[in-house]
């Protein structure tokens, strides 16, 4: 409780600098509108479906890509954690790409399949795959051995062994792979929208042009708040249940 | 709540070590840890393995597991060649590895869930079964972080006894806890060795735990790792570690042991 109050206030805080600065007039309000304005764009355009519909198209974008990304980037992590020409090969080429920001996918995204969903798409996967690839590999090594042992002595060979055993031990890795996957895919997509118009959807990435080109700066900066709420309500339901879960068992980071 | 479950268990298993050789090379050393080992391990038995560390002890448990290969040489559990570990021989080690993603029941039931032939009702009476037996039952669905070192060893062995293995192999696992919680768990070990009549392997560096819970005691000499001597515990169970006649074996155990220090010393030099 009185942390929701700490919260509220902070952010009343930064509302009330904002007001101070638009009121001060040393700025356009053309460049800084007031913290009404924005609001009401983001009243109307929440009215009028825009921006449910733009979050719903960029969602739904983010999070098919991000579980393709993670349904290779999983069994792979664990093969090339196993064996040494993965390793050399699939392992060097995801840790070579990973150092490779993920916008740089865009040109080529658009040349191999045109102004379309899977341009998007493929931009979002390689935004995510090789941090969870690079993740799982670590967590996969990072495991003591004595696990696998065990398991091994109580009878679990093979798939099972790697279900059951291998990636629950390197969860921890893992959860922290996903959440940078996350972020990268996140930001990848947004890029690719901002550059890219695509007429099966528009995205909350294409509403942020259009305020840029209409120079309509309530809208650009109503969305860039939708935008870092939406992250942070992921970060909330997708990784702090798992951080929870890992802290609770492993019995790290409690007080 | 019906009574225990008084379920039928495996017989022990005989266990024969025929010239098993062991050498490990890495570019910095190469070491020849085991050098014909020939053992013997009758049904029901209790032998411990006693030596310095590097002896390759640990080697021999893991080769009668089937975790590591021999060089040469075979182990037959009751006449049939190990090649690989399997449920009739689970291993008991230092640290308990057990699963930090399981909790207590969890962690009991991931040998049962493996073994086929049972209901998941039956593997849940089971599990229940050997969380008694080992005095855990109120932790059932406690986290294993949540455990001391000597609950967790506790677990370890309820959950290497659930799956009702024919031979149990011990890896020191009694080795990190503090003097008063390995007392208990000796008393526990032979209470269940009563009822249960497991073919026990036991490692230690610990000659008094040896003299303690072992019918033989072998002495290891390490480089290259071959049995020097074999002690015959003839006391009866139970047995307590600080009682006077087992004081006089660990004497002569302890002596022979030093005494072969020395002397793989001096080869050495």
């Amino acid at each position: 409780m009185k942390r929701t109050l700490v919260v509220a206030l902070f952010i009343a805080a930064l509302i009330l600098l904002w007001q101070a600065a638009t009121t001060s007039g040393r700025w356009s309000p053309v460049l800084l509108p007031p913290p009404r304005a924005v609001a009401l764009y983001l009243w109307d355009a929440l009215r009028d479906g825009t921006l449910v519909e733009a979050a719903g198209v960029t969602l739904r974008r983010l999070l098919l890509g991000y579980a393709i990304g993670i349904a290779i980037g999983l069994p792979l992590g664990l093969a090339t954690s196993t064996s040494e020409y993965m390793q050399d090969t699939v392992g060097a080429l995801a840790l070579g790409l990973q150092t490779l920001p993920s916008v740089c996918w865009i040109p080529l995204a658009l040349l191999w399949f045109g102004q379309t969903e899977t341009a998007m798409l493929f931009v979002v996967v390689m935004g995510t795959l090789w941090s969870v690839l690079l993740a799982t590999d670590t967590g996969a090594r990072n495991i003591p051995p004595i696990y696998a042992r065990a398991a091994r002595t109580m009878g679990s060979e093979g798939f099972d062994k790697w279900t059951r055993v291998i990636l629950p031990a390197s969860l921890p890795f893992v959860v922290s792979g996903m959440k940078q996957g996350w972020a990268f895919a996140w930001r990848s997509l947004m890029a690719a929208e901002i550059f890219v118009t695509i007429l099966t959807g528009f995205g909350l990435g294409h509403l942020l042009q259009y305020g840029r080109e209409l120079s309509a700066m309530d809208q650009v900066i109503g969305v860039m708040v939708v935008i870092v709420v939406i992250g942070l309500i992921a970060d909330k339901m997708l990784f702090s249940p798992c951080e929870r879960f890992l802290h609770r068992r492993w019995g790290t980071g409690l007080k | 709540m019906s009574a225990d479950p008084e379920p039928k268990f495996a017989p022990a298993a005989k266990l024969v070590v025929e010239g098993v050789s062991k050498r490990f090379q890495t570019p910095r050393a190469d070491v020849q840890v085991l050098d014909k080992i020939d053992l013997r391990i009758e049904e029901g038995e209790i032998v411990c393995l006693v030596g310095p560390s590097g002896c390759g002890k640990t080697t021999l448990l893991d080769i009668m597991a089937g975790l590591t290969k021999p060089d040469q040489g075979r182990v037959l559990a009751d006449d049939q060649l190990v090649e690989g570990p399997g449920r009739h021989r689970l291993v008991m080690f230092q640290e308990s590895a057990l699963f930090p993603w399981l909790d207590v029941f969890g962690n009991v039931m991931f040998g049962l869930k493996r073994k086929p032939g049972l209901s998941n009702g039956e593997r849940r009476e089971i599990a229940d079964y050997h969380l008694r037996l080992v005095g855990l039952e109120k932790f059932k669905h406690a986290y294993v972080h949540e455990l001391s070192g000597g609950m967790k060893q506790r677990i370890a062995l309820a959950r290497s006894l659930a799956p009702d293995p024919r031979v149990l192999l011990m890896d020191e696992p009694f080795a990190a806890l503090d003097a008063i919680t390995r007392e208990q768990l000796y008393q526990d070990l032979q209470d269940i060795w009563q009822t249960r009549r497991k073919t026990m392997v036991f490692v230690t560096h610990d000659v008094r735990e040896a003299a303690c819970l072992g019918d033989r005691v072998f002495l290891l000499s390490p480089s290259p790792g071959r049995l020097r001597e074999e002690f015959k515990i003839s006391l009866p169970r139970p047995r307590d570690a600080s009682s006077p006649e087992l004081a006089a074996f660990v004497q002569r155990i302890t002596h022979a042991l030093k005494a072969r220090l020395v002397t793989s010393e001096e080869t050495a030099a």
